[in-house]
């Protein structure tokens, strides 16, 4: 496998001439963008009333995103850091307005004048110091401390990422809480490691009573659990959806008891004065099934 | 660029308490024929800055605005239709976009400002 674009290069660098010509030659990214961006726009649950809005698309690219905007009536302005992706946008006339911006350096807009923003597999950029003076923590306040301003209360944030770890996500989902958004996580395919899609769904000013909106799990209102087994009625729609199968609870697996049912029995022959294997990381970990 | 975005646009540098409304130099100026939606134009209206838009407008070669407008305006065909050429169809093709408080420029190329900071910006 590839490795992360995000590990090989600064974006303004990786998304070259030669890397931007993808997004008009490769028919299977095209179709991505569009799907992703697609998704994007029904979860940021604008107002059903035909009102075309004003929007923003965050690392907007070559602009596939924003033509799913301007395909839904929707005016929108488009910040990227690649020249060269840009100028794909150029060529392909699209209709909404175009800045040349690093987002980690905060988003120069009035306050709240922004009726919604999307973002596709760009936030995550974000997480890596390119330069000795980037420092991911900063930058992302800087840039969820921006949008949050700049958006209208009630206001949604729709943010399709790729984090690289648990501790990416936390870091990236961190950093919206504590600029204000409330809101969490959404994850689209979650069985899938093919189609699994994380968006940060983030709502602007208190979270409204609307049923869509992804209700955040935990006393800080900061981690959505992914993990299905803990998710209750009332919040796993919406935490968590899978577009593909009805949800059911993860099976309990009957072979493999789990890590802590294995410590604790571990703990317990100990006790006993049984002689155990210490425990390591590999302790109850899974094993390939072998024939 | 639009007038639409240029309406919602600051300088971002470190340190201006009041980067808006960005000066315009206008090197070259287009027009686009777009479809006008007078829902879009009542909705966005509110959040317009007018006085700075009419001003954009002016240096962009248009100044068929009305100095003051409020909402009654919006039941006009006539305002309407200079709100939406002004708002959407005239772009800031080639020039600068210059901050109010450090007279720093954003060069405008194509039709897009750089608006990238150096680092003793952010
Ligand atoms: C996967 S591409 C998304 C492409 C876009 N949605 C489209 O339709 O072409 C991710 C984009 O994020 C941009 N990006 C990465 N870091 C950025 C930053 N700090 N500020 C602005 N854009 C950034 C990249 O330049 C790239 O164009």
């Amino acid at each position: 496998m590839a490795a992360r674009p995000e590990l090989q290069a600064p974006p303004e660098i990786f998304y070259d001439q030669s890397e931007a010509r993808k997004y008009t030659s490769s028919s299977r990214i095209i179709d991505i963008q569009a799907k992703l961006s697609e998704r994007a726009l029904e979860l940021l649950a604008l107002p059903d009333d035909g009102v075309p809005r004003l929007l923003l698309d965050i690392g907007c690219g070559s602009g596939l995103s924003g033509e799913t905007l301007s395909e839904n009536g929707h005016q929108w302005i488009g910040l990227d850091i690649s020249e060269a992706m840009l100028d794909v946008a150029v060529e392909r006339e699209v209709e909404g307005d175009l800045l040349l911006a690093d987002m980690g350096q905060g988003l120069g807009f009035r306050a709240g004048v922004i009726d919604g923003a999307i973002s596709i597999s760009a936030v995550q950029w974000l997480c890596n110091a390119d330069k000795s003076s980037h420092e991911p923590r900063l930058r992302l306040k800087a840039f969820f401390g921006s949008l949050y301003r700049s958006l209208a209360r009630g206001a949604r944030a729709v943010l399709q990422v790729y984090p690289q770890n648990v501790a990416q996500r936390e870091l990236i989902l961190g950093s919206a809480m504590r600029a204000g958004f409330a809101g969490g996580v959404v994850v689209d395919y979650p069985h899938s490691s093919k189609s699994r899609k994380e968006y940060l769904v983030l709502t602007c000013g208190p979270p409204s009573l609307n049923a869509a909106v992804p209700n955040a799990k935990g006393e800080d209102g900061m981690s959505c659990s992914e993990d299905d087994s803990s998710g209750d009625e009332e919040n796993q729609t919406v935490t968590i959806s899978d577009r593909n199968r009805p949800r059911k609870k993860r099976k309990l697996d009957k072979k493999s008891k789990g890590k802590d049912w294995v410590l604790r029995k571990k703990e317990q022959l100990r006790r006993k004065g049984s002689s155990v294997p210490a425990d390591t990381k590999y302790t109850a970990r899974k094993r390939k099934s072998r024939f | 660029m639009r007038l639409l975005t240029h309406n919602m646009l600051s300088s971002n540098i470190k340190g201006v308490t009041n980067g808006f409304p960005l000066k315009i130099e206008a090197e070259k100026v287009v027009e686009k024929e777009v479809d006008m939606n007078t829902d879009f134009l009542k909705n966005i209206f509110s959040k317009i800055e007018w006085k700075p838009f009419v001003e954009a407008a002016k240096t962009l070669g248009f100044s068929e605005l009305p100095e003051d407008a409020d909402s009654s305006l919006l039941d006009s065909h006539e305002f309407l239709t200079k709100f939406h050429h002004a708002l959407l169809e005239i772009h800031l093709e080639e020039g600068a976009l210059v901050c109010p408080e450090t007279e720093r420029k954003f060069p405008v190329s194509k039709g897009i400002p750089n608006m990238l900071l150096h680092e003793d910006e952010v």
